[in-house]
C-alpha cells in the first residue's frame, strides 16, 4: 500500500523523523484555519499517489490568508495525471541550503536491505542514477544485522553530506531505517531530505509503501486505509475479498492462481483481445467466490465476455463447477461465460455443468481454444 | 535421480494438527511420501491418522530420523518454524505459508544462511515439490505428474507449475522432480539453485522453466544458463501484458519502472539460448519436441 505524502510523514514522525509542521485540510477553510495556525509563508501541496505535482501546479507557496484560499481552491479537485485531488497538505515553508535523498528498500537478488543515499537530493533518483551513479552512496545492509549510528556516520561522510548536516543526517538514517523494518515499509524514501541555512536537517517530503503481508501486526495502518481512492470495481473486489485490478479490456477473466490469472491475460491478448481484468480467486473457489468473481465482473459495462480459467490442483474442479451454477442463480450475468476447466477432478467438474450449456454458457478443452472462444465474443 | 529428494525422504509435518497441515500432510503420505510425524506444540503424543504428533523438532526427528519438513504453519508463526526446523536438524525445507511479511522473510534467510549454511529452504509461498513416483511435499496435486523423466521443471507460480506439469504429462513425457520456488520476494531457493541441481542430475534430460514479471531472479538465470547449462531449456514468462507498478497477487509480481518485465526477461533468455514460448501449452509442446528428438 502506497502512501500519501501527508500520511508518510505522520508515519515518519511516529520514529522520531523531524517533518516540516503542518496538517491535513479536506476543505479551503480547514487549510486557512491551519496556516493562520502554523504561521506564513506556508506550502500548499496536493496529496496524491503519483509523481510530477509541482509541474502539475499542485503545490504552492502561500505569504497570507488569502493566497491559501487562492490556491487551495485551485488545488482541491485539481486532476493531475488522472488523480483527483481531494486533500491538500498544508506545512511550514522551509529555506533551503542543500537537498539531499535517502531510502531503504529490499535488494531483492542478494537478499540484503539497501540503503542509498546521495548529497543530490530533489530530482528523481533515477535520473542520478543513470547519469551519475558515484553520486549514489549504496550500503547494503544484513537483515541480522540492522543499521547502528557508527556506520551511518561513516556512510554519511562517504556520501559526502556536508559537514554540519552529516550528525544529523547520520541520526535521521538510523530513525528511517527503524521506521523501515519496525514499520514493515517495502520502500521508505526521503526526498529531498533538507538542510536549512539555519543548520538543521528535516524530512521535506515522505514516500512510503507499506508490506501489506505485515498488516496484522499494524492496527495503525487502518487509517491509511480508509482513505484509499480506488477503482469502484477494485473497491467492490476487495469488500468481497478478491484479488482484483482493473484493466481496460473487454474481456472479464477469472483465474485461480496468480500465476495462471497473469498467463489468461496473455493468452487473450496473443489471440486478439483485450483483458478488462485481473482475478485471481485463489484455491478453495466455492459458490460464494465465484458468485462474487462473477458479480464484480458483470459491474463492469466494458465487460463483452466472460473467461473462466481453473486449474485444479488443491481447487477441485467439481466444486468450480457448482460455483459457477450456484453463481448463475444467485446474479444475472449479461456476457457469455467461456469456461476452461482442467486438473483435479475436471471429467466430474464438466459433467456437472453439462446438462446447463447453452449459447452463452460454453466449454472449450484447451486454454487457448477458450481464450479464442471469449475473445470472439468480445469482439463481435 | 530426482532433486532435493528421494524415495528415502523422511518428512514431517510442522503444523500436522491444523487444517492445512493435516489435509496436505495426509494427500503426500497417501502418494507415497515417508511423512513420519507431525510438530504442534502442547499435542504431542496424539497422532493424526496413525502419524505421531510430537510437541517439537528436536524430539520428532530423535524419534523418527527425519530429514525433510514441511511448514504449513499461518504467517504469524511461520518464521520461527522455519528456524526452529533447521535447529532440530532439518536439512530441507518446504514452506507453503503464503502472506510473511517481507522484513520476516529477509531476516529468516539470513540467518539459515548464517547460522544453517547446510538448510535448504524452498518457499515460503510456494507449492513445494514433487518427484513423481517416488515424494511429494506440498500441495501439488499427485496425480498429474508423471514418473520417468526426463524433464525437470522449475517455476515461480503454484498454479502454471501445475499447468506445465499437464501439458506433458497428457503427452506421456514424464518429470525427474517438479519445484515451485514460490513468488515472494525473499525465496529459499532460486531458479539458479534448481537449474545447477538439474544440470548435475543425470536423468534430467532437459528442463522447463517458469517465471513471472517482477525482480530480476529471471535475468540472473540466464546469465547462469548461458555460462553452465548444457541441457536444453525451454521458458515461458508470464506477465507479458500485466500493467506497471500494481501487484499481481504474489508480493514478488510487479514492475517497476522499466524493471522486471516480461519482455527484459524473454530477451535475456532468448540470448542465453532458452526456447522462449509464449504461452504454457506451447512451451509444453516444445518440451515435448524436444524430449522426442532426443
Amino acid at each position: 500500500m502506497d502512501l500519501f505524502e501527508y500520511q508518510g510523514k505522520q508515519y515518519f514522525a511516529r520514529f522520531d523523523i523531524p517533518v516540516s509542521p503542518g496538517d491535513i485540510a479536506d476543505t479551503v477553510d480547514e487549510a486557512v484555519a491551519i496556516a493562520e495556525r502554523i504561521g506564513y509563508p506556508v506550502v500548499v501541496k496536493a496529496q496524491v499517489k503519483v509523481g510530477g505535482r509541482g509541474k502539475a501546479g499542485g503545490i504552492q507557496l502561500a505569504d497570507n490568508a488569502d493566497q491559501v484560499r487562492q490556491h487551495a481552491t485551485n488545488i482541491l479537485g485539481m486532476d493531475i495525471k488522472g488523480h483527483i485531488v481531494h486533500r491538500v497538505w498544508i506545512e511550514r515553508s522551509s529555506d533551503i541550503a542543500k537537498e539531499y535523498y535517502c531510502s531503504f528498500t529490499l535488494d531483492r537478488p542478494n537478499k540484503v536491505h539497501l540503503g542509498m543515499l546521495s548529497a543530490q537530493g530533489g530530482v528523481e533518483i533515477e535520473v542520478v542514477a543513470e547519469e551519475d551513479p558515484s553520486a549514489i552512496a549504496m550500503l547494503s545492509i544484513d537483515p541480522v544485522v540492522g543499521l547502528d549510528l557508527a556506520t551511518a556516520t561513516k556512510w554519511v561522510a562517504d556520501a559526502q553530506l556536508d559537514e554540519e548536516a552529516r550528525a544529523q543526517a547520520a541520526d535521521i538514517l538510523v530513525k528511517l531505517y527503524r521506521c523501515y523494518t519496525d514499520g514493515d515499509c517495502d520502500l521508505a524514501e526521503i526526498n529531498p531530505l533538507i538542510l536549512t541555512p539555519q543548520g538543521k536537517v528535516h524530512a521535506l517530503d515522505a514516500k512510503v509503501t507499506l508490506d501489506e503481508n505485515a498488516s496484522y501486526r499494524h492496527p495503525e495502518w487502518d487509517a491509511f486505509r480508509a482513505t484509499e481512492t480506488e477503482d469502484p470495481r477494485e473497491k467492490m473486489a476487495k469488500e468481497k475479498g478478491l484479488n482484483y485490478i482493473g484493466l481496460d479490456g473487454t474481456v472479464g477473466i477469472i483465474a485461480n492462481g496468480a500465476g495462471l490469472a497473469m498467463s489468461t491475460l496473455d493468452v487473450v491478448n496473443q489471440v486478439g483481445g483485450s483483458a478488462a481484468n485481473f482475478l485471481d480467486i485463489g484455491g478453495g473457489a466455492n459458490a460464494d467466490v465465484m458468485a462474487a468473481a462473477l458479480e464484480v465482473i458483470n459491474a463492469d459495462p466494458k465487460v463483452k465476455a466472460i473467461f473462466v480459467n481453473i486449474f485444479g490442483g488443491i481447487t477441485r474442479v467439481d466444486e468450480v463447477a457448482k460455483g459457477v451454477l450456484g453463481a448463475l442463480e444467485k446474479v444475472t450475468i449479461t456476457s457469455p461465460i467461456v469456461l476452461r476447466l482442467d486438473g483435479t477432478n475436471a471429467v466430474e467438474g464438466r459433467a456437472i455443468l453439462q446438462p446447463h450449456l447453452s449459447a452463452t454458457l460454453i466449454t472449450e478443452p484447451t486454454m487457448l481454444d477458450a481464450a479464442r472462444r471469449a475473445v470472439s465474443f468480445a469482439n463481435a | 535421480m530426482s532433486i532435493f529428494v528421494d524415495e528415502n525422504t523422511k518428512v514431517i509435518v510442522q503444523g500436522l494438527t491444523g487444517g492445512q497441515g493435516r489435509f496436505h500432510g495426509l494427500r503426500n503420505r497417501d502418494y507415497g511420501t515417508k511423512v513420519v510425524g507431525g510438530v504442534t506444540p502442547g499435542k504431542g503424543g496424539t497422532d493424526v491418522d496413525g502419524i505421531p504428533v510430537f510437541n517439537s523438532v528436536k524430539e520428532a526427528v530423535a524419534a523418527t530420523g527425519a530429514t525433510a519438513s514441511f511448514v504449513s504453519v499461518p504467517p504469524k508463526f511461520a518464521s520461527a518454524a522455519i528456524l526452529e526446523a533447521a535447529e532440530g536438524g532439518i536439512t530441507f525445507i518446504v514452506c507453503i505459508t503464503e502472506g510473511i511479511p517481507a522484513h520476516d522473510e529477509a531476516v529468516t534467510y539470513n540467518r539459515l544462511k548464517k547460522e544453517f549454511p547446510d538448510v535448504r529452504l524452498l518457499g515460503p509461498n510456494c507449492p513445494g515439490i514433487i518427484s513423481p513416483g517416488k515424494c511429494n511435499i506440498g500441495i501439488t496435486s499427485g496425480d498429474i505428474a508423471l514418473p520417468g523423466g526426463p524433464v525437470g521443471i522449475v517455476s515461480r507460480s503454484g498454479t502454471l507449475t501445475y499447468q506445465a506439469l499437464h501439458e506433458l504429462s497428457q503427452q506421456g513425457i514424464g518429470q525427474t522432480t517438479c519445484v515451485g520456488i514460490g513468488g515472494d520476494p525473499v525465496p529459499g531457493t532460486n531458479f539458479i539453485d534448481c537449474l545447477e541441481a538439474f544440470q548435475n542430475d543425470p536423468e534430467t534430460k532437459a528442463v522447463m522453466m517458469i517465471g513471472e514479471i517482477g525482480g530480476s531472479e529471471e535475468e540472473r538465470a540466464a546469465e547462469w544458463i548461458k555460462a553452465n547449462m548444457t541441457k536444453p531449456v525451454v521458458s515461458y514468462i508470464a506477465g507479458v501484458t500485466a500493467p506497471p507498478g500494481r501487484k499481481m497477487g504474489h508480493a514478488g509480481a510487479i514492475i517497476s519502472g522499466s524493471k522486471g518485465t516480461a519482455q527484459a526477461k524473454m530477451d535475456a533468455l532468448r540470448d542465453a539460448g532458452v526456447h522462449v514460448c509464449q504461452n504454457p501449452t506451447e512451451a509444453g509442446q516444445k518440451m515435448v519436441d524436444i524430449v522426442r528428438s532426443l
